[in-house]
């Protein structure tokens, strides 16, 4: 649905984004983490065809975001959520959406029903009639996301969303991004939260100018260093020690006074045969658990890398 | 260009301004304000004793008073229209929708040049009714309406108009204030008043036809100009990149 190659935007001599290629399949959640000035909400102007690229490609749906005639079919195919949510304030909820469903040429009877319908899915509806101007800072964000998808597009650009939100807030937007992806719409969603990049995408890109990885969130946590199970015992079991070892024989099985540590290839899938091991072996858990490496430090190391 | 999408912006515009009092009172109060005063100045200059062919001479400067607010009325419009989308950030959503920057723009002009012509053209007619009642004793015969006010409301207003959006797209494209966007914008009627002023020292006829289509073409000349400044400047990306 998204695809990029090589995409490169300079300002004079101040390289925006450089040589940034990836993909993006139809109705995945896709999210581009990076610090601020990684260039990510530039990536998602040119995507939305509002900038253009220095070099590179980029298409959407198969359309290329530098063809004149293509940038109209890209505009009404995708929604965007800017950072900032740029409301007018002295309109109402309802003619905010309305003029945008307007603009998009959605039909009246298609327009008035999705307004209803992403009104009330965030909880919106008995706010219809007032003025965005005396909205909190989240009710503006979500209808701001709201104005994004009041077209039904294929393509949702979300550019920090949950930026600026108190915790209740955010994890509505969350919630709500995640009933998105119910609906195998196609969410490309710019974030520095890493924590919420977790949670909602399936893949996750780290951007620092140029690409530094691109994988599932669980993908990236296993890049800076192996992920182990670790079983915490009430106490000490030279026993349940050697049962493990013998239940798993291909791996390195360590104990630590009441800690057993196991070097599993795949520890969350692994960690109930080893609890299960560990119980008949005679051993009594109090905790089972997988540490390791985790996005946080995937993230940390290759930005840091790249400073 | 699709004239529908123009409408629509036109449409959101209007429906905000409509909303903003102080816009609405700039807009037609000022006009109402000229349209009831100038006749009111006339009966007195008449009461005075002032001749017939003296009023004749008279009256064509009054009715170009109307053009001047042609430079003045549509800014209050057209800056808060450009800096307003500006200052609440709602440029960026609406660039990315499929809409052309020219839709855009004709749009928010269309926005600023239907009420400052309407309040104008109507203050236009309620002018000249008045002045036709009081001036008509005296000359003998009704004075509007006449070519030469034809030429000034229906063909300078609308280009002085016009001008007035564009010189204020452009000032908006560079200030992030609305009020200095209006008082920058306002600065057009310094060579709209340098007629007038040319006219009252006799350098021009403001009464004759002739002088007012040479002023009507070198308007159209200028509109032309800042037509194709303006569209240079409103692009999306040097909005989104460069505007401040």
């Amino acid at each position: 649905m998204i695809e990029t190659e090589n995409l490169t935007k300079k300002f004079g001599d101040l390289v925006a984004v450089d040589g940034v290629s990836f993909s993006v399949s139809e109705g995945e959640v896709f999210g581009f983490l990076g610090p601020n000035g990684a260039g990510k909400t530039t990536t998602v102007r040119i995507l939305c065809c509002l900038i253009s690229k220095t070099s590179g490609g980029a298409r959407i749906g198969g359309y290329d975001v530098s063809d004149e005639a293509d940038s109209l079919k890209i505009r009404k195919m995708i929604g965007l959520v800017p950072d900032n949510v740029g409301l007018y304030e002295a309109l109402s909820a309802y003619k905010n959406l309305d003029f945008y469903g307007r603009l998009y040429g959605c039909p009246e009877a298609q327009r008035k029903e999705n307004i209803r319908r992403f009104l009330t899915m965030l909880g919106l509806w008995e706010k219809k009639d007032v003025a965005t101007g005396t909205f909190s800072k989240g009710m503006k964000q979500k209808l701001a996301i709201a104005r994004a998808l009041v077209h039904d597009p294929q393509v949702l650009f979300m550019d920090e969303p949950t930026a600026n939100l108190d915790p209740e807030s955010s994890k509505t937007v969350r919630d709500f991004i995640l009933e998105l992806r119910k609906e195998k719409r196609t969410i490309f969603l710019n974030t520095h939260n890493l924590d919420e990049a977790q949670r909602v995408c399936d893949r996750i890109a780290i951007l620092n100018t140029k690409l530094m990885a691109t994988g599932t969130p669980e993908e990236l946590e296993r890049m800076v260093g192996a992920r182990r199970a670790v079983i915490r015992l009430e106490e000490p079991s030279q026993t349940v020690l050697a049962a493990l070892k013998k239940r798993f024989p291909d791996v390195d099985v360590t104990a630590d006074g009441t800690s057993l540590t196991v070097e599993a290839t795949d520890p969350e899938k692994q960690t109930p045969d080893i609890v299960e091991a560990v119980v008949r072996a005679g051993g009594r858990v109090q905790f089972a658990g997988v540490v390791g490496s985790t996005l946080e430090d995937t993230y940390l190391k290759l930005v840091r890398r790249d400073a | 260009m699709r004239l529908s999408q123009c409408w629509i912006v036109a449409s959101k515009d209007l429906a905000t301004i409509t909303k903003r009092r102080n816009i609405l009172y700039s807009t037609f109060v000022v006009p109402f304000i000229i349209a009831f005063m100038f006749p009111l100045l006339i009966r007195y200059i008449i009461e005075k004793g002032t001749a017939a062919s003296a009023l004749s001479y008279l009256l064509p400067s009054f009715e170009f008073f109307f053009f001047i607010l042609a430079g003045l009325i549509p800014s209050t419009i057209a800056s808060y229209s450009i800096v307003g989308e500006k200052v609440e950030k709602s440029l960026e959503p609406l660039l990315a929708t499929p809409t052309t920057d020219s839709e855009i723009l004709v749009g928010k002009s269309i926005a600023a040049i239907l009420p400052a012509l309407g309040a104008i053209l109507s203050a236009s007619v309620v002018f000249m009714g008045l002045t036709d009642a009081v001036t008509a004793g005296k000359l003998g015969y009704y004075y509007f309406p006449n070519w030469g006010a034809a030429l000034v409301f229906l063909l300078l207003v609308p280009l002085g108009t016009v001008m007035s959006v564009e010189w204020s797209v452009l000032i908006s494209s560079r200030v992030s204030d609305v009020r200095i966007a209006q008082q920058l914008g306002s600065l057009l009627i310094l060579p709209f008043a340098g007629i007038y002023v040319a006219g009252e020292l006799n350098l021009v006829q403001l009464g004759d036809t002739g002088t007012l289509l040479i002023i009507a073409g070198a308007l159209a000349l200028v509109d032309l100009l800042f037509l194709y400044v303006v569209q240079a400047a409103f692009r999306r990306e040097e909005i989104l990149t460069r505007w401040k």
